[in-house]
């Protein structure tokens, strides 16, 4: 996260709002679209019809995995493209669906989750270190390390480090190992929740007061009231 | 003056602000206000429907034209069946993803198409939380009450008992699933307060309880292998000569070809209407929140409730630009983020009933107190530094790690600046006449979520959608699997089509329009 605001990024930011026309390339073709639009928009206003690649636009559901270079840098990146603003001489494209494996898994029924990990995943633990899959992810999380929590068995960290996950797979094409990192975490946040989670014991008191029918007095009491007396009363705690 | 001169003035009046509290309106005062600002209560929006089950009752102009719309299925489609199923679920947000798997749980052979990918709904943004009655000093009845005061008393008293007793053993569900909840240090579920609500009852996984749901319940589904149909819409149900429903066409959005479902049961779960930019407005909802199930269930026969009302969720972005409907959680009000006005004044109580807070602020844009942004829009200031000023530092990063992560991206540090905000189209809040099992009066037809109607009231309480979606997920789920053991396969005709064609006709309706919409046209033509 930095530090100081790109103050120059905020000018721009209101400068777009202005209806000033810049140059992007979609797919390898250039197109003028209004400045500061998101790349999502971009596709729109070019014409394009896009089915695969929109999904929740709110920055959720990880549809619009995108690839994108900006003006004279090399260095490509990902985003996702409901949440990005297209600049001057900005190049991009959706990521194509990704054939990655998942494994498939009954968690109540595993006896040892991090130890089944090496079988559900083998590839889990070969990885080499290249850090790719943390530089492709947009949400910034530190892919490559969670990829060696899981492996290690800190099944906790992996699942809070990868809250943030919105399972857009982009750490997965760049893996030379072949993982499929955001599989991984999610097998090692659910069997931590499963398997290496209290059981709330407030919950199971609550469930047993309804079946014992606990609150069959209040229920008797309320559903007899008018709508008027309904928006005065409370439900007694005792 | 400039937005950066208004801002200061948010930061100049926090402190005067905090040490004042704002009083919740009286139901008197609430009416009138919503009365005179809600959209719902703007008539020129509306207009009755010309005729089918609800002919006569009025509704926005948006959803009355795609009720009376024109099937994409042709008269003469050859039906025979691609697949043949006992339960055919449609949407894959929370609830298609809950009915399937409880259908699936009881056996059925079930098929679950959408008509994006699977979990692509707006399930997957539900930042506030769930609301369950888990705490010692709650109860199911208070959950109840509370639910029906912010519904406006006009919820279905049945649905909502079922969805609040049904709660803490989804929240159960949930957790043998794998899903983690915030804990409390004694490991029990952290509650916290939401809009509208007497109690702390929100269980939340930061501000990405639905999408921590949705990740789960996805891989659930895929582990089941539950056949799966993406890119796949409904477009027409199907039915007998009884007028029951036996299945539905749909159409693969890659190849626009029909593809033919003979089910025993249907469970429609395909969201709401945000899309329709109801009144002009931007929406928080996904891609794909087109209505479509009210325009299927219509043109088979079953009546909507409560299709008048819909939820203006109070805090949708203003600024910057590519922020325009996306929303900013209730969750920022729930820990004491002040809404302020153009003046650096408060104007209403933030934790108070969506419908209220939203009323409030059109009420002070309409009259003159609201911010203006570069490119012309109006808004309010939600102040979000002051919850780092109000709980400590490092606040806002814990709580709202998303929130700090969407305006980052747009340079708006939250931390440091309020954020402006006006209501977007959130939720509708009425919707496909359901009983206790999510049955609509059309045999075998059930709807699941929010396409459904009657447990909200006029109003739905934050934090009830996520609830609503796993407890009617699982009883339609369960119910369509059981039922569908009992039950003969039937015919698959499109004779409910020709009584609505023919009704049209009677009435002079000639729509020109094609519904359902499937996606809303975007694309620059």
């Amino acid at each position: 996260m930095p530090d100081t605001l790109d103050k120059k990024k905020t000018l721009d930011q209101e400068e777009s709002l202005q209806p000033k026309m810049v140059t992007v390339e979609i797919e390898g073709k250039p197109f003028q679209v209004p400045a500061g639009i998101t790349l999502i928009k971009a596709l729109w206003y070019s014409g394009q019809d896009v089915i695969r690649g929109v999904g929740c636009l709110g920055g959720f559901c990880g549809a619009c995995a995108t690839y994108y270079r900006t003006k004279d840098d090399p260095k490509v990146k990902t985003c996702l493209a409901c949440s990005m603003a297209v600049e001057d001489g900005m190049s991009f494209s959706f990521m194509p669906a990704f054939p990655a494996r998942k494994a498939t898994y009954n968690l109540l029924e595993l006896k040892d989750p991090k130890q089944d990990l090496f079988t559900l995943y083998p590839e889990a633990p070969l990885c080499r270190n290249c850090n790719a899959c943390t530089e492709a992810c947009p949400q910034h999380i530190d892919v490559r390390e969670g990829v060696w929590k899981a492996v290690f068995g800190d099944f906790k960290a992996v699942s809070e480090m990868f809250m943030d996950c919105v399972m857009c797979g982009m750490c997965a094409p760049v893996c030379i190992a072949d993982i499929a990192p955001n599989l991984v975490a999610l097998y090692a946040s659910r069997a931590q929740g499963v398997h290496f989670t209290e059981k709330p014991e407030g919950l199971s008191t609550r469930i047993q007061e309804i079946a014992d029918g606990r609150f069959q007095q209040e229920w008797d009491r309320i559903l007899k009231l008018s709508d008027e007396e309904l928006q005065n009363t409370n439900a007694s705690t005792n | 003056m400039e937005l950066a001169d208004q801002r200061n003035l948010v930061h100049q009046t926090r402190d005067a602000r905090r040490s004042k509290s704002f009083p919740k309106l009286s139901p008197a005062e609430r009416d009138s206000l919503i009365k005179q600002h809600h959209p719902d209560h703007r008539a020129h929006a509306y207009r009755p429907i010309i005729f089918g089950p609800n002919a006569g009752q009025s509704t926005v102009i948006e959803v009355a034209t795609l009720l009376e719309g024109e099937s994409p299925v042709p008269a003469d489609l050859d039906l025979t069946p691609a697949y043949s199923v006992d339960v055919l679920v449609v949407g894959g947000g929370g609830a298609g993803c809950a009915s399937a798997l409880h259908a699936h749980a009881q056996g059925a052979n079930v098929l679950l198409a959408t008509k994006l990918r699977l979990g692509d709904s707006n399930s997957v943004m539900a930042q506030g939380g769930m609301q369950i009655a888990v705490a010692s000093d709650d109860s199911p009845v208070q959950h109840f009450l509370d639910t029906l005061k912010g519904g406006h008393m006009k919820n279905d008293h049945q649905l909502l008992k079922v969805m609040v007793e049904e709660g803490p053993s989804i929240a159960q569900w949930l957790l043998e699933l794998g899903v983690l909840f915030d804990r409390d240090a004694d490991g029990n579920l952290h509650v916290k307060k939401g809009g509208g609500s007497s109690k702390a009852r929100l269980l939340t996984c930061s501000d990405y309880t639905g999408l921590e749901i949705m990740r789960v319940l996805k891989d659930e589904v895929l582990n089941q292998k539950i056949p799966l149909l993406e890119f796949v819409a409904a477009v027409e149900l199907l039915s007998d000569a009884k007028g029951a429903c036996t299945g539905a066409v749909l159409k693969d959005l890659d190849n626009n070809r029909f593809i033919v479902v003979a089910a025993k049961t249907v469970i429609l779960a395909t969201g709401g209407i945000g899309r329709l930019h109801i009144q002009g407005f931007p929406t928080s909802n996904h891609f794909g929140a087109t209505g479509d199930a009210l325009v299927l269930a219509y043109r088979l026969g079953a009546p909507l409730v409560q299709i008048d009302t819909f939820q203006y969720h109070p805090s949708g972005g203003v600024y910057p630009e590519q922020l325009v409907g996306a929303l900013v959680t209730e969750g920022i009000r729930s820990e004491g983020g002040h809404l302020v006005n153009a003046k650096g004044e408060r104007f209403v109580n933030e934790l108070d009933t969506r419908d209220v807070v939203s009323s409030s602020i059109i009420r002070e844009c309409e009259e003159g107190r609201g911010v203006r942004t570069p490119s012309g829009r109006v808004g309010v200031w939600l102040d979000t530094p002051l919850l780092d000023v109000e709980h400590g530092p490092g606040t806002l990063d814990k709580h709202f790690p998303a929130m700090v992560r969407q305006y980052e991206r747009y340079a708006v540090d939250i931390r440091k600046d309020p954020v402006l905000i006006y209501p977007t189209l959130h939720y509708q809040n009425g919707g496909v006449k359901i009983d206790v099992n999510g049955e609509t009066p059309v045999a075998n037809l059930f709807v699941a979520g929010e396409a459904s109607g009657g447990l909200h009231g006029r109003n739905r309480l934050m934090g009830n959608s996520l609830l609503d979606l796993m407890v009617f997920g699982k009883r339609t789920g369960t119910l369509a699997a059981e039922r569908a053991k009992s039950l003969p396969k039937s015919s698959l005709t499109l004779d409910h089509l020709k009584r609505f064609r023919a009704e049209a006709k009677r009435h002079h309706v000639s729509a020109g329009v094609i519904s359902p919409m499937v996606l809303p046209a975007y694309t620059n033509k």
